[in-house]
């Protein structure tokens, strides 16, 4: 396999992990923050430099064998792919712009040392060379927002309930998946266990309550950056549908759908603000894997796309809700707060990242739910329509939430609540991405074309070498064993 | 004739109003803001450069004879190897043509009236960027070459529209309607790109040429058998019904008067309510296809004509009753075009469009003019019963005067039958949910807001006991 130039995956890794010690040991708050921002930013620089580093060498997939870690290791630890490519620099920029957003006030519940090193396992989880290790990381990945609920005091037990079935699953499936024989010869229960362990961590109903649990009870910068990235996505595009028969991404595509419609009904009915972030979260989230499940080009690239533009807008929504969450408290949908005369940038911001996510035109979702559209309505008429009415309920609750924060009579505030120099640059960021990523989408969709066609290529015929397992082909009545 | 000189007009007519967008979308997110006299400016020259480029382009097609103009932008996302192409097209006809001048004329005029009326108001800024969001829309949507492109310009014009309907947000009723009629929306937005999908499907290519079939408009043929027809078409009709509030959707024209009514005098009395019957102009060969869809057409708009007339008769304030008979004329004119006229549609509309835009800019004034008009008569202005009400016995009379006061009961009926049921279903849904999460965390008896009273009730009672057992 190539080598990258530099070990850029490996720094991009290793660097937030040190800056975790780092920031662990500064007193003064703001200077951990500035500190912790350097090291997002560093971070950020590293997953571009190692994107770019990828496109230039034009090959299939290149490995980072000339890092300290793979040296250690014998072999390469990390690679990067079509896939993952672009999934790196979202991540970090996702911490980047979170840790931007928090105010003085919140360093004290949101510690930035944990999101770093949360930032450090996602990472590893994306570039992970092997399944193995992504699974190992996925399962990691727990433990810092365990550690969150129980240093603040709140109950953990429907967050490990979930998180320790779905880590049993997962460890189970893959050994399953691992031991087989020949390619192509996975067992079935191993197959169901992996996709159950994705469906679980995807929050898919009826096993989504542990998400609207964690918003609830964990910091919102933390549920936030557990969510955002879509590792439960990641999954499924990583090691479910490569061994995945038809049925089992039949089995996904339907929960994925019936998940979206129920998520998008809930969000219209919330009376707290975090749980109609959670549901409008799930509902997108859950349009992905519908995509990803269609297994052609162009459901798989739309699939893709919407991944990213979902993963940012819905971040920049988040962070909104946060900003206004640090100036009024936890915010009810019950009565309008009339804030819109207050912070008149985030009211703008709320509403694009809002209509992005349900793929407005002139955004970054528009063209992604387009192909997903298109691609359902090849493989199965029905499912177009109702990704349709999805969009159209997302897109109501939306603008519900909007009215209901924004709107109504101005509250006089002792405070000023003005729009911060750092929430005011992560917001403009947010902006340029969506409105960029909307009007001039051919170079993104291009990109997600070819790692749609990788996914399809390890389906049907894989490839060992590259830690890419190929898919059992057969008729669904010949699976059983 | 040069190939630049149509394309040069036509990106001309496109790019004016995309050009005022970004100016106030940028100003108001990233620069300075912008003051109000260089608003005023901005929109009567983005509007004035657009309109030329309108008129330009039909002098053009009447000099040269063309019938059809096609202004290609080229592909927004294309990938040749599976066959996808996101083409941006635009289409000059005489269709598109005439709506696309009338737009720009009426919004031109509004923006000129809105300058003075809005003066100094704290939301001229935010008036005027969701009417550049607006003038966008409305123009894509008429020139649209393509049905994607079609879409983006619907949403656009709605997004817009619900948002100025809440443009005094401060009051609760505003903000109300406005995402009621933001729901309406909503439906005719998902029905119409479902019916653009299958279109999509069954034609495999977004055109127009290949959608509604060959040849210029009106005298365009389509390929449809009428089973596809009629699925697609109804479809296309449901879409209209709720942009142009046909029955049963018409409670929301007389809630968006709720705007500044600039916005309700160029958009629900003239423009956007209009929209559905351009869709429906636009589809004419798919409703020539199936004589059952034009029947249905027909009948929603006479149902909404009728309604219309009833309603209107009864309203107390001048904006609810043009917005009632702006209703009757938007009925009559799908009637129209089911009975197979396309001209005489277009100048209705256009007409129409131009009157009510008249009335409703003069509405602030209107007690002014009543008041002129009688000392001008030397009393009160004469009312002489008319046919009906002379024919009709007062039983019948006050019952329809009660149908109409009541508005026929529409928006009460969507409540109870749509809306109620799936809120109702979701909110049991979400006590559920919380009730297995309480239980799994181990906080039991935690109360919520989606909890009926008496029980919310029964569970807060034993707490506060216990508080006056510890605190003696």
């Amino acid at each position: 396999m190539t080598p990258l130039r530099l070990p850029w995956l490996e720094l991009a890794i290793l660097t937030p992990a040190v800056g975790s010690l780092w920031v662990r040991f500064r007193r003064e708050p703001a200077e951990a923050r500035r500190h912790a921002l350097a090291f997002c930013a560093l971070t950020l620089l590293l997953t571009i430099g190692g994107w770019a580093d990828f496109i230039a060498l034009g090959a299939g997939q290149a490995d980072d064998a000339r890092g300290p870690l793979s040296a250690i290791a014998g072999r390469p630890l990390f690679r990067i792919d079509d896939l993952n490519a672009p999934l790196l620099p979202m991540g970090a920029l996702i911490y980047i712009l979170t840790i931007l957003a928090t105010l003085r006030a919140k360093i004290r519940e949101f510690s930035l040392s944990r999101a770093l090193i949360t930032e450090s396992i996602l990472l590893a989880t994306f570039a992970s060379a092997t399944p193995r290790g992504a699974v190992a990381m996925m399962i990691l990945s727990i433990v810092p927002r365990w550690h969150e609920l129980w240093r603040n005091g709140q109950s953990s037990r429907v967050y490990l309930a979930h998180m320790g079935l779905f880590a049993a699953l997962l460890i189970l499936g893959e050994s399953g998946v691992s031991r087989a024989a020949s390619p192509g010869e996975q067992p079935l229960w191993a197959i169901l266990t992996l996709t159950l362990a994705m469906l679980l961590r995807s929050g898919v109903i009826p096993l989504h309550c542990w998400m609207t649990d964690l918003f609830e009870h964990a910091s919102f910068g933390t549920a936030l950056l557990f969510v955002a990235p879509m590792t439960g996505a990641f999954g499924v595009a990583r090691l479910v549908a490569p061994v995945a028969p038809e049925w089992a991404l039949k089995i996904i595509s339907v929960m994925s759908l019936a998940t979206a419609i129920y998520a998008a009904g809930m969000a219209l009915v919330q009376r707290d603000a975090r749980r109609f972030f959670c549901y409008i979260f799930l509902s997108h989230s859950s349009l992905v894997l519908v995509g990803i499940e269609t297994a052609t080009p162009i459901g798989l690239t739309g699939s893709l796309s919407l991944w990213l533009s979902v993963s940012l807008a819905l971040t920049g929504f988040g962070l909104v809700l946060r900003c206004i969450e640090a100036r009024v408290g936890r915010v009810p949908l019950s009565e309008y707060l009339g804030l819109y005369e207050q912070v008149p940038m985030l009211a703008g911001l709320f509403l694009l990242t809002g209509l992005a996510s349900a793929g407005f035109p002139g955004t970054a979702g528009f063209i992604s739910i387009e192909m997903i559209v298109e691609a359902a309505m090849e493989a199965v008429p029905v499912v177009g329509p109702l990704i349709v009415i999805v969009t159209a309920l997302n897109g109501l609750a939306v603008t519900s939430a909007y009215f209901r924060i924004f709107a109504g009579r101005p509250r006089p505030s002792s405070i000023d609540l003005q729009v911060r120099r750092p929430e005011r640059i992560a917001v403009m960021i947010t902006t340029i991405l969506i409105i960029g990523g909307g009007l001039f989408p051919q170079w993104g969709v291009e990109n997600r074309y070819r790692a749609a066609l990788g996914i399809l290529g390890s389906r049907s015929g894989g490839d060992a070498a590259q830690g890419v397992r190929p898919a059992r082909m057969h008729a669904p009545g010949s699976e059983a064993r | 004739m040069n190939e630049w000189v149509p394309r040069v007009l036509g990106l001309g007519a496109v790019g004016a109003p995309l050009l005022l967008l970004s100016a106030f979308g940028l100003s108001a997110f990233f620069t300075r803001k912008l003051g109000e006299k260089a608003m005023a400016r901005w929109t009567a020259g983005c509007v004035s450069f657009g309109l030329l480029s309108v008129l330009g382009m039909l002098a053009m097609m009447l000099g040269t004879g063309q019938r059809e103009v096609e202004v290609e932008v080229g592909d927004w996302v294309s990938l040749p190897a599976e066959g996808f192409h996101f083409r941006v097209k635009f289409l000059f006809d005489r269709l598109s043509v005439p709506f696309a001048a009338l737009t720009f004329l009426l919004v031109g005029v509004t923006g000129a009236f809105a300058n003075r009326y809005l003066h100094r108001e704290p939301g001229y800024r935010r008036f005027f960027l969701y009417y550049a969001v607006f003038l966008l829309g409305m123009v894509v949507a008429a020139l649209a070459g393509t049905i994607e492109t079609l879409f983006i310009g619907w949403e656009l014009v709605g997004l817009a529209s619900a948002l100025l309907v809440a443009f005094f947000h401060e009051r609760p009723a505003p903000v109300v309607n406005a995402q009621r009629i933001w729901t309406v929306y909503r439906i005719s937005d998902a029905a119409f790109l479902i019916a653009a999908l299958t279109l999509h499907h069954i034609s495999g290519a977004g055109d127009f040429a290949a959608l509604t079939g060959s040849g210029p408009w009106p005298n365009s043929e389509g390929s449809f058998a009428p089973g596809q027809a009629l699925g697609v078409g109804m479809l296309l009709l449901l879409a209209a019904m709720g942009k142009s509030a046909l029955v049963p959707f018409s409670g929301w024209l007389p809630r968006a008067m709720e705007g500044p009514t600039p916005s309700s005098a160029v958009f629900y009395g003239a423009l956007s309510v209009h929209l559905g019957a351009y869709l429906l102009l636009r589809a004419g060969p798919i409703l020539d296809a199936s004589p059952i869809l034009c029947g249905m057409v027909v009948l929603a708009g006479a149902a909404s004509a009728a309604f219309g007339v009833m309603a209107g008769r009864v309203q107390t304030d001048v904006k609810t009753a043009l917005a009632y008979a702006s209703l009757t004329q938007v009925g009559v004119i799908p009637a129209e075009i089911g009975l197979g006229f396309r001209y005489l549609p277009l100048i209705h509309i256009i007409g129409h469009a131009c009157q009510r835009t008249l009335q409703l800019l003069r509405s602030p004034s209107l007690l002014y003019d009543y008041r002129a008009l009688e000392d001008a008569l030397g009393g009160p202005i004469p009312h002489a019963p008319g046919m009906i009400e002379r024919r009709l016995s007062p039983e019948a009379r006050r019952r329809i005067y009660r149908v109409g006061l009541d508005r026929a009961r529409l928006d009460a009926a969507l409540d109870r039958y749509v809306a109620r049921p799936f809120v109702r279903a979701f909110r049991w849904c979400d006590r559920m949910e919380r009730r297995w999460t309480d239980f799994l965390g181990g906080r039991r008896g935690r109360p919520h807001e989606h909890e009926p009273r008496r029980r919310r009730e029964r569970s807060a009672a034993p707490a506060a006991p216990k508080a006056e057992e510890t605190n003696p």
